[in-house]
């Protein structure tokens, strides 16, 4: 009982500290019954969608809808790119803004943040790491699509060569790298809201604020893009460039395209995660 | 607030606090928030190391604010913080894995059970040895009589079993000093012993302990050191017993019939006050005079004496005193 006397100096860190602390935070989030239930939700989708088209593929409703759905019944693998075109304009940025918007303004509201800090744990490096988990919660959540939606499709239509936007065919396994391209590209699509998720949750210690704020976001980007009165900052919003994975699906995809989805994508999450960061680094935790 | 308030810095010094090590110290420590209002105001803050140093003044009077403070949760507006001999919050990396903290009351992941809850505060601790975590875990869990419940997610905790935990999570590692701000809130009485008995044995063992408690009788037995807290200022800090002499004590004189007069002139010829005379009793505040002398001073002048009674104030009268009356919050 006489430690006291034997610490002389400054604790050193341990090596492997960074990834315990990230593998820490991975197994809080992915592990959590909320964020299970909102993975599950996403993926009932595909199969929800793959089960009406199945059921009505030999009526006169068959072949029909928007984009890509009119084709899953021809090609199980089209339910993937389907689902996620379902998905995209309102339940992937809902199940991303509460992952994000959650990710620090949940531990405040929760007093769990005091304790973080006090462990200590440096604000930089919990950003950093909150930032990270909620990438990788959007990532599983765009997985969470396409895997079950391949799977589905597969069970109810099968998988078959695949004809492109263009008119041109293609092998399965050419095929499956090219939906493989679809579903990085949405991905990396969702980082910048997961960035402005995470501002949002720095600013708060109301988690439902930091959600909700965080899908209106992606909301009103939505309308302003339909907006032809805003054509000239159309190319700079959020979500303008969302629907562009359709380039990995034509013969020759233009990469350009491509770069600048993505570009617009990286200048967001630049902006917003510089804002989180000079927030979080510099606000007062009296929660 | 009926006394004036004390230079803390002046009030320190006599009880040589300033010449020893400090665990904590603060200079000019002040918090003025956005709206306006100044929650701390020039605190100088000296808690010797080794000592268990009670922070009390009542609910809102800025204890947790100046926690919050020195632990960098909360930026100061003005001067400095020192822990264990390092500026707040800009050595906090390298300070706090030796502070454990308990910060207004437990906070934890409902969800998680508590052995889960500290893991994870395991987990984050960069310079925690992971290899001794589990080891380090239980014990904490042991020794705050947590050890049957740690499968039980916190939600599922009394109030006094998430103040455990907490007081658990403070312990995870060896310490050179704790800080438990209320930690006996929410417990019941044998709970409160529990936790003084901890904190006396931490303080035995070296560990200096920094514990505030708007309720000075569940602390005051520990404490080697107070400090009191009203309206943002430090009105008083010292050893244990400055607070003790504070109170100004009073004697109470009874005579026998024809001798009051000549009483309370032998009083008021020490100059003391004016007496307070009921029936052959008087009474009167012993200012800077040691009692005997007061006694003395009668027996030479002839008064008989049937009655002596001297009557220092409870800490507790010193305290409600010093910080106005204890149901009201400060602001």
């Amino acid at each position: 009982m006489s430690h006291a006397e034997t610490m002389v100096g400054a604790p050193v860190q341990v090596r492997g500290a960074f990834g315990r602390l990230l593998r820490s935070e991975l197994r809080l989030q992915l592990g959590r019954r909320r964020n299970l239930v909102l993975l599950a939700g996403l993926a009932a989708v595909p199969l929800l969608l793959g089960l009406v088209l199945f059921l009505t593929r030999d009526t006169d409703l068959a072949g029909q809808g928007p984009g890509f759905v009119g084709k899953v019944t021809e090609n199980g693998i089209f339910l993937v790119v389907a689902s996620i075109f379902v998905c995209l304009p309102f339940l992937l940025p809902l199940t991303i803004g509460i992952a994000s918007g959650d990710a620090v303004a949940g531990e405040a509201s929760a007093g769990t943040l005091r304790y973080l800090l006090v462990v200590p744990v440096a604000r930089t490096r919990l950003l950093v790491v909150k930032a990270l988990a909620a990438l990788a919660f959007a990532g599983s959540a765009v997985l969470a699509i396409a895997v079950v939606g391949l799977v589905a499709g597969a069970a109810f239509f099968g998988l078959h060569d695949v004809v492109l936007l263009s008119g041109d065919t293609v092998p399965l396994g050419v095929g499956a790298v090219r939906i493989a391209g679809v579903v990085a590209y949405v991905a990396l699509s969702m980082t910048g809201l997961v960035a402005v998720g995470l501002f949002y949750s720095t600013l708060t210690e109301v988690p439902v604020g930091a959600m909700a704020a965080t899908v209106v976001t992606a909301i009103v980007s939505g309308v302003l893009d339909t907006l032809p009165a805003l054509s000239a900052i159309h190319p700079w919003l959020l979500t303008h460039h969302w629907l562009d994975f359709a380039e990995f699906l034509r013969i020759e995809p233009d990469w350009q395209v491509v770069a600048g989805g993505l570009g617009v994508q990286a200048a967001w999450v630049a902006v917003f995660s510089a804002l989180a960061w000079a927030r979080f680094t510099t606000a007062d935790v009296s929660s | 607030m009926s006394t004036g308030v004390l230079d803390p810095a002046r009030v320190g010094q006599g009880s040589g606090d300033d010449t020893g090590p400090l665990a904590v110290r603060t200079d000019g420590l002040t918090k003025r928030f956005r709206s306006g209002q100044v929650a701390v105001d020039d605190l100088a803050l000296r808690v010797p190391r080794g000592a268990v140093y009670g922070f009390l003044g009542p609910n809102g009077s800025g204890k947790t604010t100046t926690i919050r403070m020195l632990l960098g949760l909360v930026r100061p507006t003005g001067g400095q913080a020192w822990l264990l001999d390092q500026p707040m919050p800009d050595a906090g990396a390298a300070v706090l894995p030796r502070v454990g903290a308990l910060v207004e009351g437990p906070a934890f992941h409902p969800y998680l059970s508590g052995r889960a809850n500290l893991d994870r505060l395991a987990a984050v601790d960069a310079t925690a040895d992971p290899r001794t975590a589990a080891r380090r875990r239980d014990e904490a869990l042991e020794r705050v009589g947590l050890g049957a419940a740690a499968e039980k997610r916190f939600r599922q905790y009394s109030l006094g079993m998430k103040q455990r935990l907490g007081l658990a999570a403070a312990l995870l590692q060896p310490r050179e000093l704790l800080v438990l701000d209320e930690p006996t809130n929410g417990l019941d009485p044998q709970g409160t012993r529990e936790v003084r008995h901890l904190v006396r044995e931490l303080a035995d063992a070296g560990t200096t302990v920094l514990v505030s408690s708007h309720l000075l009788a569940e602390i005051e037995q520990v404490c080697t050191h107070v400090g009191i807290m009203s309206r943002g200022h430090l009105v008083l800090q010292g050893a244990r017993s400055v607070l003790a002499e504070r109170g100004q004590a009073r004697v109470s004189v009874t005579t026998t019939t024809g001798h009051v007069g000549a009483a309370a002139r032998v009083l008021r010829g020490l100059g003391l006050e004016e007496p307070v005379v009921d029936g052959l009793r008087l009474d009167a505040p012993v200012d800077g005079l040691a009692p005997e002398d007061v006694s003395a001073a009668l027996v030479r002048a002839d008064v008989p004496v049937v009655g002596f009674e001297v009557r220092r104030p409870s800490l507790e009268q010193v305290f409600v005193e010093l910080t106005g009356e204890g149901f009201d919050v400060a602001r």
